[in-house]
């Protein structure tokens, strides 16, 4: 069909484009693969971490273990096991992910996060600032965020897992330093009003501060406060500990119904179980995430220091609820950012 | 051009041709178009379709959402009439003179169809952001681009740029000599034989391209989400607030807005398409 | 005679700096930090960040989706402005409409249309699951999905040039005996030769390109399921800005190579004398 010379041209575009046609994974019976389903910053702790659990498994059960990875936002994440990608294990930013796979899918049980230890997170963090070299604006607290002629950089709650994160503690502050949910609304909204951009994700906040140079302070996760003082612009920033921060806790679980599919129960089980182990938990805090074993958080007491934090299930009442007051259309947020 | 429109035709769906292949090139398209567009596009219409009215105007014609359509609808139509008024110009430079570099200038205008758009933001804030390329000379002066709808534009502008060239660019070619020769001979001045030749053959190519940029430039993501602001009610885009419905998993909400969109869109084209036809008649082509 | 088709040289050259200005500041400029950025920290980081595995496994999956879908959207091109610019019948306005559609949808819906059909909650989810098939977070997704989002370029390409062109050579063809496959093979392809290879290469690269629809079905399965487009936005949120960069630059030289291959072919063509009209 392609016989006229006229469509030479064609033939030449794909034949740049033939050598395509890649191969699936094979599938013998010592071999088993596991899928994990995470968001972002992840990357390089479970970059770490594979390996070592493939040694660790190789020895206990002498079968190897290989990793598909997936990293995006953890709400597009979420969306895409809800919409079946066939995630064995889920590792996301905050447990409403999770949930929302357990509500809208039912792919593990309601409960999956007594499943494992501390909220089935092997590995927490909170909220701190990062601000420029010197901390020209002299910025040390909540407070000093809503001064005039401050620029703050947080990404949109609406689209960013890390940026609700955020949004909550800022609002412990309002309510501690207010002493009301009135207050705490008040101090949201006049924060607010100091952010130039919201970027849709965590990891565009952070550049937009870093690459763009635009804000003084950035409200961030401490695990990419860190990395971004110690790697990404090593010198140029600082992290500010604020007076009242948040426990930041990313759950992981296993998808149960996907697991029992693919006959990985036992290994995407032991995986995440491996997470708490000290090998895990010492790669965990290299990566600037807070170890959930207080003898390894001991040992890397100098990188994180003490705050006090509020949490989601005692001072919000959980993710659901807090989803709903301050996030979902008509919520919270909404409202602060509509009386402009 | 063929007058074969005899009155007694007119009971028949379609005009008799002398040219074969209708059937075959008309039921494949039909075929192809329905399995791959109109089918999957339908499941939209049918998701908002059974999430009820009063719930329908309350995601899909909210005024957060009555905010961002303005937007993305006011830059789109802004970034296509640069690229109508600009296209045109570089169309027609590339096709009737001669410069060096010209098949250079010629191959990177379809840049933008290449460029994955997130790269194409990105590239865009790096230059247009206060501490960057271009950006930096405009802060002095007062003007801000990036997080601004001007940022949407310039990025708009990128994306469609392609479109109207492309659109264009054939149709100039394709168009012969002899008819502004005639032109010339019969004493019209060179803008007369412009406006009144050459400009109505090129018209309804120019108006696809318009057409194109612009739906494209409604409907863009990738490129602006990096260079708007993303607040609520002013640098807003209507796909960001798609993305928001679905973050909160609410894909009732997610096809609402774009079911508004899309009716929007898909009316001016029909507008465009139907005035371009209009058009075509008048003009006897 | 001759001068007054054309415009004075001193006109030209103004005009000329203008399109060069404007192509200088909304095209080149871009391009050129792209490129850039992607140079920045020498060539050995650029080439390391194209040539990791996770790279090589993006291209290969992108020429494949191309392979895949252009050829699709060729013969559906083709088809449509056949029918459409040389028969005359009602709802033609409609018709062209319809097929233009898919621009005017958002890329995030468009990638939600194809989970909204065949996802696991989705209308044919769960005989696919049954059946043990995958579309979604796998190549026939993104196949659909670019098929979906590059669906108009080659139609929209010749419709109007096929109008221009009208059919009185194609009715004097048939009138002289020819078939309708001879017709179209040696009257109309001839024609419409370098308006096709545009649409072709308008699609090709849009093809390689897309991001926000890819983006929606993919899954980003590292090495398995990544576009370049979503390569490029992994990088670039690992704050690999050089290799976010190197791999961007690579879709924009794939594109230069192959406007580079269409100019070579305009020319070898012409320099075998067949005249255009």
């Amino acid at each position: 069909m392609l016989k006229s010379r006229a469509l030479v041209p064609l033939g030449l575009c794909f034949a740049i484009a033939l050598p395509g046609c890649s191969g699936g994974g094979g599938g013998q019976s010592d071999k088993v693969q596991i899928t994990n389903v995470s968001y972002d910053p992840t990357r390089e702790l479970y970059e770490a971490i594979n390996p070592a659990f493939a040694a660790y498994w190789k020895k206990k059960t002498g079968k190897d273990v290989t990793f598909r990875m997936s990293h995006g936002g953890s709400g597009k994440q979420s969306r895409a096991i809800i919409d079946g990608l066939d995630a064995d294990v889920a590792t996301l930013a905050l447990a409403y992910d999770i949930d929302a796979i357990a509500d809208r899918a039912k792919l593990l049980p309601t409960d999956w996060q007594k499943a494992l230890p501390d909220n089935s997170s092997p590995y927490t963090s909170t909220i701190v600032f990062l601000v420029r070299k010197g901390n020209p604006k002299g910025i040390r607290d909540w407070a000093d965020l809503v001064k005039p002629g401050v620029e703050v950089i947080t990404p949109n709650p609406k689209t960013s897992g890390g940026a609700r994160w955020n949004f909550l503690a800022a609002w412990a502050y309002g309510r501690k330093a207010g002493g009301s949910d009135k207050a705490a609304e008040d101090y949201v909204r006049s924060l607010f009003t100091h952010v130039p951009v919201l970027d849709s994700g965590a990891r565009g906040a952070t550049t937009t501060f870093v690459e763009r140079g635009i804000g003084d302070v950035l409200i961030a996760w401490e695990n990419e406060a860190l990395l971004a003082e110690k790697k990404l612009g090593a010198g140029k920033f600082e992290v500010v500990a604020p007076s009242i921060s948040i426990l930041a806790e990313p759950p992981v679980a296993v998808v149960a119904k996907n697991a029992q599919k693919h006959r990985t129960e036992d290994v995407s089980k032991a995986y995440l179980e491996y997470l708490y182990s000290p090998e895990a938990q010492v790669a965990i805090a290299r990566n600037f995430y807070r170890p959930s074993d207080p003898t390894i958080a001991e040992q890397f007491k100098a990188t994180f220091p003490q705050i006090p934090m509020v949490t989601i299930d005692k001072d919000f009442g959980g993710w659901r609820a807090a989803q709903k007051t301050f996030f979902d259309d008509g919520g919270v947020f909404d409202r602060i950012s509509a009386k402009k | 051009m063929t007058a074969s429109s005899a009155a007694g035709a007119r009971r028949r769906w379609r005009q008799p041709s002398v040219l074969p292949g209708f059937g075959l090139t008309f039921g494949l398209s039909l075929g192809w178009l329905t399995l791959i567009v109109l089918i999957p596009l339908a499941t939209i219409f049918l998701k908002s379709a059974g999430m009820g009215w009063d719930q329908f105007v309350a995601v899909g014609l909210s005024d957060r959402a009555l905010a961002a359509y303005r937007l993305s609808f006011g830059t789109a139509a802004a970034a296509g009439l640069v690229n109508a008024l600009f296209g045109l110009l570089v169309a027609w430079v590339l096709v009737r003179y001669t410069f060096p570099g010209q098949k250079i200038i010629g191959a990177i205008v379809d840049l933008p169809f290449a460029l994955p758009t997130a790269v194409a933001g990105i590239a865009l804030t790096a230059l247009y952001s206060p501490n960057g390329w271009v950006g930096r000379f405009l802060d002095p002066l007062g003007i801000k681009v990036a997080f601004t709808p001007i940022g949407i534009t310039v990025a708009l502008v990128f994306i469609g740029l392609p479109f109207v060239v492309r659109s264009v660019e054939p149709v100039l070619a394709d168009l012969g000599n002899d008819v502004e020769e005639a032109a010339a001979t019969l004493g019209a001045t060179r803008l007369q034989t412009f406006s009144r030749v050459i400009f109505p053959a090129i018209a309804p190519a120019l108006l696809t391209g318009f057409a194109l940029a612009f739906a494209r430039g409604v409907g863009e993501y990738g490129s602006v989400i990096f260079i708007s602001g993303n607040m609520p009610g002013r640098t807003e885009i209507a796909p960001l607030l798609i993305v928001t419905q679905l973050e909160q998993y609410n894909y009732d909400g997610a096809t609402a807005i774009a079911t508004v969109m899309m009716l929007v869109s898909f009316a001016i084209l029909l507008a465009l398409n139907v005035v371009q036809a209009a058009g075509r008649h008048r003009y006897g082509a | 005679m001759r001068r007054s088709t054309t415009e004075s040289r001193a006109l030209q050259i103004i005009l000329i700096a203008v399109a060069l200005l404007f192509l200088a500041f909304f095209l080149a400029l871009p391009l050129v930090a792209v490129f850039g950025e992607a140079l920045k920290a020498g060539f050995g980081p650029f080439l390391d960040a194209v040539t990791a595995p996770d790279a090589l496994s993006a291209i290969k999956l992108t020429l494949l989706i191309a392979a895949i879908s252009v050829p699709l959207n060729v013969v559906f091109g083709v088809a449509a402005s056949w029918a459409i610019t040389k028969f005359k019948f009602p709802g033609k306005s409609l018709l062209i409409s319809l097929i233009d559609l898919p621009f005017s949808v958002s890329p995030v819906v468009s990638g939600l249309i194809f989970v909204l059909l065949f996802g696991a909650n989705g209308w044919f989810g769960t005989w696919l699951a049954e059946h043990d098939l995958k579309i979604i977070f796998a190549v026939p997704g993104i196949v659909l999905a670019t098929v979906f989002i590059t669906f108009p370029f080659v139609a929209r390409e010749l419709i109007p040039l096929m109008m221009e062109q009208g059919k009185d050579e194609e009715e004097a063809a048939i009138s002289l005996g020819a078939t309708g496959w001879q017709t179209f093979r040696h009257v109309t392809l001839p024609n419409i030769r370098w308006g096709l290879l545009y649409g072709v290469l308008l699609c090709n690269a849009r093809a390689m390109g897309e991001f926000g629809a890819v983006s929606v079905v993919s899954g980003h399965i590292r090495g398995e399921t990544n576009t370049m487009p979503l390569h490029v936005e992994i990088l670039y949120n690992e704050y690999d800005f050089v290799g976010a960069f190197a791999v961007a630059s690579l879709l924009a030289g794939l594109a230069l190579v192959t406007l580079v291959a269409k100019t070579v072919l305009e020319w070898r063509f012409n320099l075998h004398g067949s005249a255009r009209h």
